[in-house]
């Protein structure tokens, strides 16, 4: 009886949760479903699921018309170099924090928390002139600034997680045995923390590389990344859902591949702390 | 050389003063031990002494030179953690090179003294092993290995055997002491087991509520301790103590006999009481009476005791091993006792 109980359980969880991930992957299947399909059959009051004139011209169209791999090298750098400059900032930051604690270290990390509530829009304008005043605007080097700034919190976070899980007496120890501060990050607080350390970049990869609002303002053609390539095919001229299909699709396939073939140190990294 | 002198040091946090004023003179190849109840300081003054803490006032010296605000891996000290801080990612080759390999010591040299400190410690068959792969007793000869080969002018053991087992415990308390006649270095350790601290100390500091209450020989402490506390703190299984009126002219308001100096007797004697919970340790046994007026009273008799639970019994002491401590709980000169 109970093992009829538990069998029936199992079948409702797992129809749940694959109900669940259904809901959540249609948008994309249809988006990947729709970039095969031509204009006229991407816009159908009737749509078919899968029985269409199956095409590859979107993709053909959306290469020919824009500069692909000039947005998708543009990603790259501004997403790997956010995160790379953020860890720099961040390990120190999440160093003092977790082990040099002072009276208000938990206030700093809750307002730096906090700053991620702010909506972006409400830094808009001073960032923006300050990007104009320094000739940052439609430069890779603005948008990695703009991404560090945007992503620090959670690294600082992330990272404070892994550490406070390092004992302090390790720490200590190579304090006795001679390390500097900076021999004492790099020797052994560095490689205790390395999956941490590697999830926080992948994430923070993954949120850069996404990340459309201060891309689609702060670039125009010399440093638009992805994002902005893919807001492209809604323009003036009317809505391309195929070539924008299309565009959506060849924008989020490398991050899909690099979270696929990382998704169990992501989740390893996420949990990490969580449960102990 | 290593000679350390605590001049009037002390240490707050927050509001809360943990060290208050002491003053210690630890000399040069002594074997020192910090013992008292958990929170009583010990830890934090050996930290203090490690400069793994700062020092709120007074002064630190190290063979004579202020090592106050010195760093740690400058005031020539090794430590050895109560969770022996080996670094996991590193193996035992590695983890004892390391702080060598910080001081830019020659390869040759550092091979070297891998091989002396692994020949010390028995840990040859294990260099290539991550600490992970090691047992209790193991990491903690690794933990040393690593203080050892920095040849320090003394070594801070912060209650290095608590996370080991009984037996495993008594096989390291030997090896240290081993260690400390061999090598003839300062070790000041750090525990809340006065066995170990009797066992091994050539002197004891009783710390209690951040201030040393006395230091001593392991026998002076058993013999004479200055206060109650001590009394109390020294000693296995731990003194009774037995609350009297003070007289006129007497001002003794607690008397204390160590279990092994009450004694049966078929006289009168000092108490009368039953016998409760018996244990047997085989060589030796710890009989528990409750004495009316007076509660429960520890004695310590032979492997072979033939009283049984409920038994009635008297209870005596010779004299001479009854000590006397006033209201405040100081030890008086030695009167004759009658009893409650």
């Amino acid at each position: 009886m109970a093992t009829n109980n538990s069998n029936k359980s199992k079948i409702i969880y797992t129809a749940l949760a694959w109900g669940i991930s259904g809901m959540i992957f249609f948008p994309i299947l249809w988006t990947l479903l729709t970039s095969f399909k031509t204009e006229a059959e991407a816009i159908s009051a009737n749509p078919s699921l899968f029985m269409f004139d199956w095409t590859l011209e979107n993709y053909s169209d959306v290469l020919a018309r824009s500069p692909y791999f000039n947005h998708f090298w543009n990603s790259v750098v501004i997403s790997i170099g956010s995160s790379l400059l953020g860890l720099i900032i961040a390990i120190p930051a999440a160093w003092s924090m977790a082990f040099v604690q002072t009276k208000r270290t938990k206030h700093l990390l809750m307002w730096m928390l906090s700053t991620k509530m702010l909506p972006p829009v409400g830094v808009l304008i001073p960032i923006y002139l300050m990007f104009r005043d320094f000739s940052l605007l439609d430069t890779k080097l603005g948008l990695v600034i703009v991404m560090t700034l945007v992503n620090l919190p959670i690294m600082v976070w992330m990272l404070y997680t892994y550490f406070r899980e390092i004992p302090h007496e390790i720490l200590e120890a190579s304090r006795m045995d001679g390390c500097s501060i900076g021999e004492e990050i790099f020797h052994v607080l560095l490689p205790l923390a390395l999956p941490g350390i590697a999830s926080t970049l992948l994430l923070n990869v993954i949120l850069a590389w996404n990340e459309a609002f201060w891309t689609l303002i702060l670039t125009a053609a010399n440093a638009a990344p992805l994002t902005a390539f893919i807001a492209s095919y809604s323009s003036p001229e009317g809505l391309f859902y195929a070539k924008l299909s299309a565009a959506s699709v060849m924008a989020i396939v490398p991050i899909l591949i690099l979270g696929w073939f990382s998704q169990k140190q992501l989740v390893r990294g996420l949990s990490f702390g969580a449960v102990k | 050389m290593g000679s350390i002198t605590l001049k009037q040091v002390t240490k707050t946090f927050g509001d809360v003063n943990v060290i208050k004023p002491i003053d210690l003179q630890i000399h040069d190849g002594e074997f020192i031990v910090f013992v008292g109840p958990s929170g009583c300081g010990k830890s934090t003054l050996l930290r203090m002494i490690a400069g793994l803490e700062d020092t709120t006032s007074g002064n630190i010296d190290i063979d004579g030179k202020d090592a106050t605000n010195t760093p740690p891996a400058k005031r020539g000290l090794a430590m050895v953690f109560q969770s022996y801080a080996l670094y996991p990612h590193m193996s035992v080759r590695n983890n004892i090179a390391f702080p060598l390999k910080r001081a830019k010591v020659p390869p040759a040299e550092i091979e070297a003294k891998i091989a002396s400190a692994a020949k010390i410690l028995n840990l040859g068959d294990y260099l290539d092993r991550k600490p992970g792969q090691l047992s209790g007793g193991q990491r903690q000869r690794v933990a040393i290995g690593r203080a050892i080969v920095r040849q320090p002018s003394a070594f801070l053991f912060d209650e290095p055997l608590s996370n080991l087992d009984a037996s495993l415990r008594v096989n390291m308390r030997l090896e240290i002491s081993e260690l400390h006649k061999t090598l003839d270095t300062t070790m000041i350790y750090v525990t809340h087991d006065q066995v170990e601290a009797m066992t091994m100390a050539d002197r004891i500091a009783v710390f209690n509520a951040g201030v040393i209450e006395q230091v001593g020989t392991p026998l002076e402490l058993y013999q004479t301790p200055v206060n109650r506390f001590v009394a109390g703190f020294i000693g296995s299984p731990k003194m009774n103590f037995i609350e009297v009126e003070p007289v006129d002219g007497n001002p003794t308001s607690c008397v204390g006999v160590r279990p092994e100096h009450l004694k049966v007797t078929q006289d009168k004697g000092l108490w009368t009481g039953k016998v409760g919970v018996i244990e047997h340790l085989g060589s030796e046994t710890f009989l528990h009476i409750h004495v009316d007026g007076v509660g429960p009273l520890t004695l310590k008799a032979d492997g072979d005791c033939p009283l049984k639970y409920g038994d009635n019994v008297n209870l005596t002491a010779p004299q001479n091993k009854i000590m006397h401590f006033d209201a405040a709980g100081k030890t008086l000169p030695p009167t004759p006792f009658s009893g409650n």
